[in-house]
């Protein structure tokens, strides 16, 4: 009996010691360095899930790269939904602050994103709930940046930032000086 | 001439050890400041007389992550406008609620709704307070935390008072 307990209370001990590491520094890690997930949705078609319902990629987000809330035109990003704070939404930047671009469809034909916003666009038009819908985004909401796909494996990548010809800003995509 | 090679292993895995240690540390306090609460000291006028400058409050993220944020609740969130910095603000309207948009000496009266997912923001200090009324209403997930305890100065320990507005 004696040796029983002795040893349920080392295992318990152990158990709780591992448990300390194990929780912390994994919560950690998927909130500060990078975590996956899977992508839903046709939104950002051709460049994430091509073929539509047959299957979904994976991709890697990477939280390091946004810790300071810098994200480039082009870059994918995962985002709070502004309209449900229990969803994410992934699209890309197209615009940041201070651009002036033309919008599709939204209530303004051009529009200057205001300061800590930016204009974000799912890649297939018109199947996209994005900026268009509900206006410029505040960065405070940028969750990740997707930098690779990882699932399945034909398709891994490296995801590129690149920016749609048409979509670039009208006035504001070069980095004036004003001095 | 044999214990320099026992004495290095040995002086590396007390580095290790200390390693671990720290980043188990800092792993626990990133979890503890992530989804428990934080202590925050306040600056600026907005919140006064609730809460001034240089009171410390303890922000709890326990309500923020089971949404059970409330009307009237002080809230610490991230400045739509610009997100390294934050607010601290009182909630005034959920999802849905009717809002006044005017400020204090606009002659009419204006109305919205709060759009879906978002919440209205002012501070406590009507006059001196840049909040929804400027920036119109924010998205729930810029909220941070539900400021409930104040614990700096010492004389006012306790719970955060009430609204002055009411």
């Amino acid at each position: 009996m004696v040796r029983a307990s002795g040893f349920g209370k080392r295992y318990l001990k152990a158990f709780l010691s591992g448990f300390f590491v194990a929780v912390p520094v994994t919560v950690t890690i998927l909130d500060r360095v990078a975590y996956i997930a899977k992508v839903e949705g046709a939104s950002m078609q051709p460049s994430l899930n091509p073929s539509g319902r047959k299957s979904s990629d994976v991709v890697l987000l990477n939280r390091w790269s946004v810790r300071n809330y810098e994200v480039h035109r082009g870059d994918i990003v995962s985002l709070v939904s502004p309209k449900n704070p229990e969803q994410k939404i992934i699209k890309r930047v197209i615009a940041l602050e201070g651009d002036i671009i033309r919008t599709m469809g939204y209530k303004n034909r051009y529009l200057k994103v205001p300061n800590g916003h930016f204009w974000i666009e799912g890649d297939h038009h018109g199947h996209s709930f994005d900026s268009n819908a509900f206006g410029p985004v505040s960065l405070g909401l940028v969750h990740a940046r997707a930098s690779h796909i990882i699932w399945p494996p034909s398709r891994w990548m490296k995801l590129q930032s690149e920016l749609p010809n048409k979509r670039k800003p009208v006035l504001g995509g070069e980095e004036d000086n004003c001095e | 001439m044999r214990s320099g090679p026992a004495m290095l292993r040995r002086f590396f895995r007390r580095v290790l050890g200390l390693a671990g240690f720290t980043i188990q540390y800092g792993c626990i306090v990133h979890c503890t400041f992530e989804y428990l609460g934080e202590i925050v000291m306040c600056s600026g006028p907005s919140m006064e007389p609730t809460i001034r400058t240089y009171d410390v409050i303890i922000c709890e993220k326990l309500s923020r992550q089971f949404y059970r944020i409330d009307k009237g609740d002080i809230i610490i969130a991230k400045n739509p406008n610009d997100p390294k910095m934050s607010i601290c603000k009182r909630l005034i309207g959920l999802e849905g609620d009717k809002v006044c948009t005017s400020g204090l000496h606009d002659l009419f009266r204006s109305h919205i709704y709060v759009p879906k997912g978002h919440v209205w923001l002012e501070g406590d200090n009507l006059h001196n307070s840049t909040d929804s009324r400027n920036y119109g209403p924010v998205p729930y997930a810029l909220i941070r935390g539900r400021a409930c305890f104040k614990i700096w100065p010492l004389h006012e320990f306790g719970v955060l008072r009430e609204s002055p507005n009411d």
